[in-house]
């Protein structure tokens, strides 16, 4: 067990970068050791024998890694995406992988503080360990603990289990179950318990009938037994499509080998992401219609059309689960997060239609009279069409008499399919003035320019590049009608140590400035003449924009300010009675004069020490008491840096994140290499849709409640979600939990409204219903769960874990959960097979992959030459990005370049073709998919500088 | 004898610019008390004297530290010893080595007689340019602020060449407007509710170099150019950029709610303009001009809150203690126009608007700092753009009409001592010999600060007999008074103006006769005025009034003649005949009462009643009533309701307005349009004659009048009404049963009755 913590981090550390490099080499012989990082995370999604383990936190290093060799040489084929893993599952690896195992189980700690080689073996043994917790799992509540699959190991297992019973004991004692087998234990906690008396009978008789006892016992036998054996039926039939599917089926009967089995493994049963989002896309060819309820859509990464039948479509709403445990204590058991990853304002593609514009009047929208859900698919009218009973509270509520409408004979409305409301799941209120702040209709909203104009902003280039750029984009301010003129108003400010507003008024012949020295005190000098009209004003704006980089050209002011940059812009659009966003450009930490002053407190020590979370909180408090009055105004903040050294992210980013807005960074920015990178973030920031002054309130039919939400905004109570500004990129995760028992028949329901004023002015409701279904055996759960949503969750969960606790706690929680999640299966719902057999539900079978990458997130996991900055912005980042792209953040794609030229050749594979690691990274969010474009189609485009995690060296990857 | 006082009267008054109220002075304390009317005088230190060439060199000054009186004509000189003595300390003082050549034949200017008065050119130091700093409202309406630029942009080309000028705006938000630069025009913007102080003002405006705060002495320098010049210009350099500037001022861009005022950061403004001017030129002549066109609404200073439906303060509020923000408002003003006096830099005010600007709190702003208020109802009215031309006028050398940095300081033979001065000035606190501690409008000291001068300045100073009455001067001594003006003349040069008087002693109980009829009871009469209204400044009305019949009923008791409880006996001599009927006319002034006044005419009214000379302080006690009629050339009238004819028109002056009324039936003749008849040619001469002889007043005066064209029955008429003597009212008119004038509409007493009053008082022995 000690050894088995030294191992997590020395695994994780050692294995993943070993990985990567490793990877390309295949190292044959020292498979073991390669497995570790990168194919680790692949392999390890797959069954494999350890699997279990795997999901385990320490493991994952050692864990994957096995399973990485084995699979690499199994996804091998597929795989040739997955570049690191592919190699060093060939021909060296399975077998020592196999090897591995035996002496692990003997030797676990050993092989644990050996680290990386060790790990891959070793982990499965360990993991046989796990079973031990099993035992205890099965007892009371732990039915879940996943601990259980382990137990299947035939050979390891015993070894095992005399260590695991002392292993569960540190894992109580102590949080950071060091055992890397543990991950079970972490689940266990909950499970451990039992597991204490239990413990005895699960090891050895466990082993091999544990699967089906001691599950069954716990209550929920019949589950998995009865499930279970019939489960396996349906999983074969998933499995069908991937050499990973085999796994259920395979797997299986392999473990029953023992460990020699696991040596046998089959590398072509290793699930692969590659393999499982190509299947995912040739499986759906059909568009997508939302009518069925609990039916999971296609993956994220797969193109389909939506058809909104109902409920939301997957573009606005995504669960982790689409088939809901009836009671909180399945839930509990399975502890797969009950989440839904909201995207209110997503874009849809062309094809598809916008969400209708529905007006009900005066009155507003019909709501019903207790829960103040809005008219949707789930309300049932009664009593003639007279009344309607609602499908969240089920309060009756009478039907207005302009609303009235026949019912047909099925008892539905008439008028059914020509109300939008009554027949789909996404449409939009028009609001009346109650729904407006002060009863006052919306004043169309205003962007406002606010760029930093010291030294190093004007050196860089930056102020230059700002003011050219923004002569054309102003031409491109959001607009719902593209015939129309954008109702969006501008304004600009510059500034360093004091503040310069600029009165543009189009009767102005030259623009004039207005030096606001009082810093102290923050005030808009004018309000006519600030915010104007672009077409108005056009000449006038052109002419400041063409003077301000001639203006301070010259300038020697290095110190900036910080919060009165947005206090100016807050009381502008204060004094003009709007909501609006701000456009931050700025270069370097607040130290002059003025409230929001900051310290530098970059202090690289405390990284890896309890007090790191400080790192990640702001360092005063006064950011938050602004964002808070920004988000009472409507005022969105978009941030976007330009450091040449430390600037405290963690806390400029305090405004931007509470009110809906984005922060971008550009580090050492220089005008000639990162200006496409920044000028393609500007002008989608600037373009895209943005809805303001936004209330999301999610509500849910009786029996679950939304009791957590992720994402960047404000709250201000438990339940409304507010944001200054919401557009179409920001998601917001929530997390459900029961509070009673859900039906089989209702299944759960759920009502995201948003609350929001339209770039035009236009105050609007948009609502996104969505219905999943309720099970009440755990193996429907784990059929229609999606594990990108999962992971999202996971992610969110994780990097909002850091601020409050220990990175390395939180590591744990990750890695904890997944193993009681994959236990949980393996005990209610797989066929009973060999211990050391992992075993994956098909829907999650990536889970412990992609989970190693979150693990291994800068975030979470820093290297050394990631800044206390970077870490701070990605935890920023993340909190607001939707499953599509968390997954491309987390498993990076990486796409083969065709060879550019050949003097290159020795970073081209033996086909010829150059590997490039894309990484989904800070600044570009949409460029992900233009990026991996431009490299497949063309060799010469402009590198991407993206290369963080590449495994190809950046100047080398630029002269492709 | 009496002529022969008036002579001399005149004959001072024009050569030094004094009018006393005694021209023989009682030679001992207890007498002088007993004359009631004290020992005080009008002064005008920069009267226009053409005849009166500067002299180009420095004033010689008595050598005793505490005295430093300057060589004048009443001292006497040894010539062969080469030594004067001064006629102040007695000290005996060798001439300086440049006056080794003088002898009784070949005398300096200051010695002769008749340069009694007699200014020095000082050559030291640098000469500072005249500096003028516009502080505009711009929450006007936008006729008003149009009207208002087109005055501002012409009086750029009435200003110096090498003057700096600089410009604040100021509504809900305060800007300096930066003058050199060069495309986007710059300002720095200051919160309209936040009091700053000086230091942060200079820091504000990134005046690098905030100089110490003024102290006095401190030589006139520009602080070095770069910083303070962003703000402050030659008008040369930005007459072209500051045109368009002012051309393109906007109204305040705040929009106003209805029902509310707009917000208006006076207090904060003016703030904002001192600071500057005390950051970059201490002690430099310099004019903020601060045109209003309401009451300041927000931040300090505030006068009144921005709820329309809460209105400014009346009389009758300040008198219920109701003026919510009066105290606040005065108190930082005049705290502001303090530390404008101390650096000796002057603050006009110009306010137009129908409704009052808060004059009553910021008067002190002009009042302390010999600045101007002028009020009118627009600033597109001729009132306005007049006189705001006339405040550049230029004399007959080509220079402007006002000086600045004025320090005058006061020097008594030692039978006298100076109790204090009365006007535009404030106190310099320098405590000497001949301070009494009798304090008399401004006292304590004797010299006073008064940052801008005209030639129409015009202080009281109040003296005090000292010598007791068993110390009997000696026969034929005289008391004497020395004037010493500083000044920088509006060409920039430093100047000292001399002004040297004497006056016998007399003992009062074997000369009273002549003690009386060297009584100038004209300038008596607004020396007491001024001294009514210095005290209704901070008393109740009718202390005032009390205060001042009592004064009046114990002049009469002294010189009165008559029998003792007989009104019927009692008699003035000539020299105080028309002393009683000035006093009756100013217990009627809107001086002393606020009945029909605001606060803010009231403090107007006040502002130029202190500051004008003798013969205008006369208009204002006693306005002037001219008839007009076919029987003979234009001659006065009594100021009283009969006079006010049906065949007669009317000018009157009351130096505020000027009302030409036409009678009942000249009235209806212009409306028939006779003038305009060939036939009637005379009529139209009549109707003109009045019309040139206002329009002569009007070319001249400084501010320009109020001019009213009113008839019979017009609404307007009611300013003469409200002037003239009641003799006839709907009291007694049928009692009198005449048919000549016009009755007035008032419980006011009329002269008669007041005479008759005064007069059962004086003979009273119980009085």
């Amino acid at each position: 067990p000690h050894s088995s913590q030294p191992p997590v981090s020395t695994a994780y550390s050692a294995a993943p970068p070993p990985s990567y490099t490793q990877a390309p080499p295949p190292p044959v012989s020292s498979a073991p050791s390669q497995p570790p990082p990168p194919s680790g995370p692949a392999a390890s999604q797959q069954y494999y024998g350890s699997p279990p383990p795997p999901s385990q936190q320490p493991f994952n290093s050692s864990l994957p890694p096995t399973s990485q060799q084995q699979f690499t040489s199994s996804s091998v084929p597929p795989p040739p995406s997955q570049q690191t893993l592919p190699p060093s599952s060939y021909s060296g690896p399975v077998p020592p992988p196999s090897q591995a195992p035996a002496p692990p189980v003997s030797l676990p700690q050993p092989a644990f503080a050996a680290g990386p080689p060790p790990t891959a073996p070793v982990s499965f043994p360990p993991r046989a360990p796990p079973p031990s917790s099993q035992p205890g799992s099965f007892p009371p509540p732990g039915p879940p603990p996943t601990s259980a699959p382990s137990c299947q190991y035939p050979g390891p297992m015993p070894p095992q289990q005399q260590p695991p019973p002392s292993q569960p004991f540190p894992y109580h004692s102590g949080p950071p179950p060091p055992r890397a087998q543990m991950p079970p234990t972490s689940m266990a906690q909950s499970n451990h318990l039992p597991p204490g008396p239990q413990g005895p009978p699960g090891p050895p008789g466990p082993l091999q009938q544990p699967p089906s006892q001691p599950g069954m016992p716990a209550g929920y036998p019949p589950q998995q037994n009865g499930a279970f054996g019939q489960v396996r039926g349906p999983q074969p039939g998933y499995a069908g499509p991937y050499p990973g599917q085999p796994n259920y089926g395979a797997p299986a009967p392999a473990p029953a080998p023992a460990p020699p089995a696991q040596k046998r493994l089959d590398p072509d049963a290793i699930p692969s992401p590659i393999q499982v989002i190509e299947d995912d896309k040739a499986k759906s060819t059909e568009p997508f219609t939302t009518g069925v309820r609990g039916q999971a859509p296609p993956l994220v990464t797969t193109t389909f059309q939506v058809k909104d039948q109902g409920n939301a479509s997957p573009r606005f709403v995504r669960c982790t689960a689409y088939n809901m445990p009836c009671t909180a204590d399945m839930a509990k058991q399975s502890q797969v997060p009950l989440a839904a990853v909201v995207k209110p304002l997503a874009t849809l593609p062309p094809d598809e239609t916008p969400p209708y514009l529905v007006d009900h009047g005066e009155g507003g929208p019909i709501r019903c009279n207790r829960c103040k859900a809005y008219m949707c698919p789930y309300m049932q009218f009664i009593e003639g069409g007279r009344r309607f009973q609602c499908g969240f509270c089920s309060c009756v509520t009478e039907v207005p008499p302009h609303y009235f409408q026949h019912l047909d004979h099925t008892g539905k409305r008439v008028d059914c399919y020509d109300r939008p409301e009554l027949s789909l799941g996404s449409y939009e209120f028009l609001a009346t003035v109650d729904y407006c702040k002060n009863n006052k209709l919306p004043q169309p909203p205003a962007f406002i320019f606010l760029i930093d104009v010291s030294y190093n902003a004007v050196k860089s280039g930056m102020v230059n590049i700002v003011c050219q750029e923004l002569k054309t984009l102003l031409d491109y301010l959001p607009r719902e009608n593209p015939e129309m003129e954008s109702a969006v108003r501008v304004g600009f400010v510059t500034y360093n140590k004091v503040l310069h507003f600029y009165n543009v008024k189009s009767s102005l012949a030259q623009p004039q400035m207005l030096v606001v020295s009082d810093v102290s005190d923050m005030f808009v000098p004018l309000l006519d003449g600030f915010l104007v009209n672009v077409n108005e004003s056009r000449l006038v704006i052109e002419s400041l924009l063409d003077q301000i980089p001639e203006m301070f050209a010259d300038t020697r002011e290095t110190e900036t300010v910080f919060g009165p940059v947005i206090q100016a812009g807050l009381e502008a659009l204060k004094a003009a009675d709007c909501a609006g966003k701000l456009f931050v450009f700025h270069t370097s930490l607040p130290i002059a004069e003025a409230p929001g002053k900051l310290k530098n407190r970059e202090d690289k020590k405390l990284i890896g020490t309890d007090k790191e979370k400080s790192l990640f909180q702001p360092q005063v408090g006064f950011y938050n008491t602004l964002a808070k009055e920004c988000v009472a105004q409507g005022c969105c903040v978009d941030l976007f840096l330009f450091p040449n050294q430390y600037v405290d992210v963690a806390t400029l980013g305090v405004v931007p994140v509470s009110t809906g807005g984005s922060v971008y960074k550009y580090t050492y920015f220089q005008a000639q290499s990162d200006q496409e990178r920044f000028l393609n973030d500007l002008r989608r920031d600037v373009q895209k849709l943005v809805g303001f002054d936004a209330v999301m309130r999610v509500r849910t039919s009786t029996g679950i409640r939304a009791t957590d939400f992720f994402g960047s905004f404000f709250m201000s109570n438990t339940t409304d979600v507010e944001l200054a500004g919401l557009d179409c990129d920001k998601a917001i995760t929530v997390e459900f939990k029961h509070d009673d028992k859900l039906s089989e028949e209702t299944g759960a329901l759920m009502q995201c409204a948003v609350l929001y004023t339209s770039c035009s002015g236009q105050r609007r409701l948009r609502i996104h219903n969505m219905a999943v279904n309720c099970c009440s055996q755990l193996a429907d759960l784990y059929r229609n769960c999606e594990t990108d949503t999962i992971i999202n969750f996971f992610s969110k969960y994780a990097f909002r874990g850091v601020l409050n606790n220990p990175t390395k706690a939180v590591r744990d929680t990750l890695v904890n959960q997944c193993a009681q999640i994959l236990a949980c299966y393996r005990k209610n719902c797989a066929s009973p097979s060999s211990a050391g057999q992992l075993i994956l539900p098909e829907c999650m079978k990536l889970l412990p992959v992609y989970l190693n990458c979150v693990l291994k997130s800068d975030v979470l996991l820093p290297g050394a030459d990631v800044s206390l900055d970077d870490r701070a912005y990605l935890r920023q980042l993340i909190s607001c990005m939707d499953v599509a792209e968390t997954h491309v953040f987390f498993y990076p794609r990486l796409l083969p370049l065709v060879r550019p030229r050949t003097q290159h050749r020795s970073l081209l594979d033996e086909e010829g073709r150059l590997f490039v690691c894309f990484m989904w990274a800070a600044a570009s969010k949409r460029k992900g998919s233009c990026c991996i474009c431009s490299f497949t189609s063309s060799a010469c485009c402009q590198p991407v500088h993206y290369y963080q995690h590449c495994s190809v060296q950046p100047d080398e990857n630029k002269s492709a | 004898m009496m002529t022969t006082y008036q002579e001399f009267i005149q004959q001072n008054e024009g050569r030094d610019g004094v009018r006393f109220s005694w021209n023989l002075w009682p030679s001992s304390r207890l007498e002088a008390t007993r004359l009631v009317v004290p020992v005080s005088c009008l002064f005008t230190p920069l009267k226009e004297r053409p005849n009166l060439p500067p002299v180009q060199y420095e004033p010689v000054l008595c050598s005793r530290a505490n005295c430093k009186a300057v060589l004048n004509p009443l001292c006497q000189v040894d010539f062969r010893a080469k030594i004067w003595a001064c006629n102040f300390c007695f000290q005996r003082n060798p001439f300086p080595p440049s006056y080794a050549g003088i002898s009784e034949v070949n005398q300096p200017a200051e010695l002769m007689p008749q340069f009694s008065t007699i200014e020095y050119i000082v050559q030291r130091g640098p000469q500072a340019p005249l500096i003028f700093l516009y502080v505009v409202d711009t929450c006007l309406e936008e006729e008003d602020l149009q009207a208002l630029k087109e005055s501002l942009q012409m009086s750029l080309s009435l200003l110096p060449p090498n003057a700096l000028v600089g410009l604040i705006t100021f509504g809900r938000m305060v800007q300096v407007h930066e003058l050199s630069c060069e495309g986007i025009a710059k300002s720095y913007v200051f919160r309209g509710t936040k009091d700053l102080t000086s230091k942060q003002i200079q820091e504000m405006l990134g005046l690098t170099k905030p100089a110490a705060s003024g102290q006095q002495g401190r030589p006139p320098a520009p602080q070095d150019g770069a910083a303070s010049c962003r703000f402050l210009q030659p008008v040369q350099k930005v007459d072209m950029n500051l045109t368009d500037l002012l051309g393109e001022l906007q109204r305040d861009p705040w929009p106003v709610p209805q029902g509310k005022r707009p917000l208006r950061s006076t207090g904060v403004a003016l703030s904002v303009a001192v600071g500057l001017l005390e950051g970059t030129f201490p002690n430099t002549g310099a004019r903020v001009m601060l045109f209003i066109g309401g009451p300041p609404t927000q931040g300090p200073g505030m006068v009144v809150g921005d709820e329309l439906k809460t209105p400014i303060r009346s009389w009758h509020d300040i008198q219920k203690d109701n003026a919510r923000h009066l105290k606040k408002a005065t108190k930082y003003y005049e705290a502001l126009a303090n530390r404008s006096a101390v650096n000796g830099h002057s603050i006009d005010i110009y306010a137009c608007a129908l409704d009052q600007t808060g004059l009553l709190e910021m008067k002190c702003l002009s009042n302390l700092t010999g600045g101007h208020i002028v009020m009118g109802d627009s600033f597109n009215t001729s009132l306005f753009k007049q006189t705001f031309q006339r405040v550049f006028s230029k004399d007959y050398n080509g220079d402007f009409r006002m000086a600045f940095g004025g320090v005058l300081e006061v020097k008594t033979s030692r039978e006298l001592k100076i109790c204090g001065a009365i006007g535009p000035c404030v106190s310099l606190n320098s405590k000497g010999s001949c301070v009494s501690e009798n304090e008399m409008g401004i006292g304590g000291t004797s010299q006073w600060k008064v940052c801008s001068l005209n030639p129409s300045t015009t202080l009281g100073f109040y003296f005090e007999v000292v010598n007791q009455h068993n110390a009997p001067v000696p026969q034929g001594g005289r008391g004497a008074i020395q004037f010493v003006t500083q000044y920088q003349h509006s060409n920039t040069q430093r100047r000292i103006r001399v002004t040297t008087i004497a006056r016998n002693w007399a003992d009062a109980q074997s000369q009273i006769q002549h003690i009386e009829s060297s009584f100038d009871q004209e300038a008596a009469a607004v020396l007491m005025a001024r001294l009514g209204v210095f005290r209704a400044e901070s008393e109740e009305g009718p202390d005032v009034l009390r205060w001042l019949d009592r004064q009046l009923i114990r002049l009469c008791q002294k010189f009165g003649q008559f029998n003792k409880e007989d009104p019927t006996s009692f008699k003035l001599s000539e020299s105080l005949s028309l002393y009683p009927q000035f006093m009756f006319h100013l217990r009627r002034s809107p001086f002393l009462q606020v009945f029909n006044n605001s606060p803010d005419e009231s403090s107007y009214y006040r502002h130029h009643f202190v500051r004008q000379d003798l013969t205008q302080s006369l208009i204002m006690i006693q306005p002037i009533l001219y008839s007009y009629s076919f029987y003979g050339p234009p001659e006065p009238v009594l100021l009283d309701s009969s006079s006010i004819l049906p065949d007669r028109i009317l000018l009157m002056d009351t130096f505020f307005q000027l009302v030409i009324y036409h009678g009942e039936t000249i009235a209806q003749w212009r409306k028939a349009g006779y003038q305009d008849m060939a036939e009637h040619e005379i009529f139209k001469l009549l109707l003109q004659a009045p019309l040139d002889d206002a329009q002569e007043i009007l070319q001249t005066r400084f501010p320009m009048p109020r001019y009213i064209d009113t008839e019979h029955g017009g609404s307007q008429a009611r300013f003469l009404l409200s002037k003239v003597n009641p003799s006839q009212t709907h009291n007694n008119l049928y009692a009198w049963g005449q048919e000549t004038g016009a009755p007035i509409l008032t419980d006011d007493v009329s002269l008669q009755v007041f005479m008759d009053h005064l007069k059962k008082l004086a003979v009273s022995s119980s009085a």
